[in-house]
């Protein structure tokens, strides 16, 4: 299914997740963050973002909780501020990137 | 002569050594093939009992066999730990200086708790008013404690997804109510599970049904919990967004990690231990004659027996094309199946895939006929209590279950249509809810 994002068509999943990285910009992601309840992103936001979405299109995959922790330079406390409830979820959200793929 | 090296001698290790040694009995006799399976201790733990030592329907001693007679003779058997993999030179290197070159490396090592991942759990109060279930010391530990316990605020809490048997902690709480209930001090139990799921399980109906069930049962739900914290001393659990949640007893299930010497072999796996594999052929993502299946596997899908053996007939015959230079079949689809225990000899059955959710209705099963699907049942928990022979005389010796096919079948499901999604599906209203009944009338 497509939405109308900033003013674009984009590919989005059920729940909102983009499904072509490539259709992305910071207009978008700042779109999808307002409607994700995340009214401004601040340069922390976007530290998280842009680290999980270079992660993701380097090696296919969107890194846990955990190494966002470690290796984006925010720690988890800090992440479940900017990003309430589920910093990975969210972050992969507003970054373009598909939904972490929930273990079941 | 090629060499076939399987690492970890658990359900899944053992399921594909013997699977593998019934396809190359003769080019083994004729030491044409060798197959080696490596393991570091020879303590084979029936998993899905570890879930009955708590409340004393199994003793240690019901749960474990040695590790090594359930492997065919015909299997080399090796007990040393694994320092690392060299996936570009083949070969494994191992904790006494030795190697092991392979011609196909089966990796299934499986998965470990990781308490000491999460601040305080290890530290005051651990193995004493702070518990896991996951361990045969920690299941053991926390009979001790249930026994001695005469009632409070009993917190079980789920740390982070993936875990093994990711329904465990649910029959957790059910057996709690039961058990409490027996000792009859139900009243002074205050039952709450605290899960980082935004429901009672992953998928939307199993997630309405067992959640309809929690609700029955008076336990509380609290979803969204990503536990950062525990502080032994006062009995608080914090999480990431600083909530609280106080306990008497915390059953905790700690991140779950795959094994050490992933982090130590290059590409292998991610930053959790779990073998990069494709979802449908089983081979692992660094090199193409390295397959891995089991919970060591970053596959979505449970992380359960049922779904080890669903993959090991997938992958015998991937391992089979691999050598014989056939191109591979994407043959998995994510099927696992599971008996959800619900107290008073009751349980749920439930069956899935990557695409196809848990639905209601009936599972053919040859011999013992049909099962209810998402239903409490007295048959159900026969054919729990049962699964313990099926463990050892048929899964492990590597035979297919009759009727039981590794990919899914929709034989019995009733199609659904599926709600929006909730967000809450606990808190809706109980139009699904699960209805007990015993249909052990109908099978004959």
């Amino acid at each position: 299914m497509t939405a109308t994002i900033a003013g674009q068509t984009i590919e989005v999943d059920a729940e909102g997740f983009m499904q072509k990285p490539e259709q992305w910009n910071r207009d978008v992601g700042a779109e999808i963050a307002r409607d994700s309840g995340v009214a401004e992103m601040t340069d922390r936001h976007w530290q998280v973002v842009e680290f999980m979405r270079n992660q993701y299109l380097e090696t296919g995959n969107a890194p846990s909780i955990r190494s966002l922790g470690k290796e984006s330079g925010v720690p988890i406390k800090e992440l479940y501020k900017l990003f309430p409830k589920g910093p990975a979820k969210l972050a992969a959200k507003i970054g373009g990137i598909p939904k972490p793929r929930g273990c079941i | 002569m090629k060499r076939i090296v399987i690492l970890g001698a658990g359900t899944a290790g053992t399921i594909m050594a013997n699977r593998l040694r019934r396809l190359y009995r003769s080019d083994i006799k004729s030491g044409e093939l060798q197959i080696t399976i490596v393991d570091q201790d020879n303590q084979h733990v029936y998993q899905p009992g570890l879930l009955f030592i708590p409340f004393g329907i199994y003793t240690p001693e019901d749960t474990v066999k040695p590790r090594r007679p359930q492997v065919s003779d015909d299997v080399r058997y090796l007990q040393a730990g694994i320092e690392r993999v060299e996936p570009e030179h083949d070969t494994v290197y191992l904790d006494d200086g030795t190697t092991l070159a392979y011609d196909v490396l089966i990796v299934a090592t499986g998965t470990d708790i990781a308490p000491q991942e999460t601040e305080g759990l290890t530290g005051p109060g651990w193995r004493d008013t702070m518990h896991d279930f996951y361990t045969l010391e920690g299941a053991t530990k926390l009979h001790e404690a249930l026994q001695r316990w005469d009632g409070g605020r009993l917190v079980v809490n789920i740390v982070e997804m993936p875990i093994k048997c990711p329904i465990a902690p649910l029959e957790f709480v059910f057996l709690a109510d039961w058990y409490f209930q027996q000792r009859g001090i139900r009243d002074k139990v205050e039952i709450v599970l605290a899960t980082p799921l935004d429901g009672a399980f992953t998928r939307p109906l199993a997630a309405k049904a067992l959640g309809d069930l929690l609700e029955q049962k008076g336990i509380e739900l609290v979803t969204d919990f990503n536990a950062g914290e525990v502080d032994g001393e006062h009995g608080k659990l914090m999480s990431w967004d600083e909530r609280v949640e106080d306990f008497d007893l915390l059953v905790s299930i700690p991140l779950h990690m795959g094994a050490d010497f992933v982090s130590r072999s290059p590409g292998l796996g991610d930053d959790m231990n779990f073998i990069f594999t494709d979802q449908a052929t089983l081979q692992a993502k660094v090199k193409d004659n390295i397959f891995a299946l089991g919970d060591a596997t970053n596959l979505p899908t449970s992380k359960a027996g049922s779904v080890a053996h669903f993959e090991a007939e997938v992958l015998e015959q991937n391992i089979r094309r691999y050598l014989a230079g056939e191109a591979l079949e994407e043959g998995f689809d994510g099927h696992a199946n599971c008996f959800i225990e619900t107290g008073f000899n009751k349980a749920v059955l439930i069956d899935f895939n990557y695409d196809i959710q848990p639905l209601p209705g009936r599972f053919p099963f040859a011999g013992v006929g049909p099962l209810s699907l998402l239903k409490e049942t007295r048959m159900n928990h026969i054919g729990k209590m049962w699964f313990r022979w099926v463990y050892w005389h048929m899964l492990l010796p590597g035979r297919d279950m009759p009727g039981v096919p590794a990919r899914m079948s929709l034989r019995g499901k009733q199609r659904v249509d599926l709600p929006p999604p909730e967000r809450h599906p606990v808190q809706g209203g109980s139009a699904n809810s699960m209805e007990t009944d015993d249909d052990s009338a109908r099978v004959a």
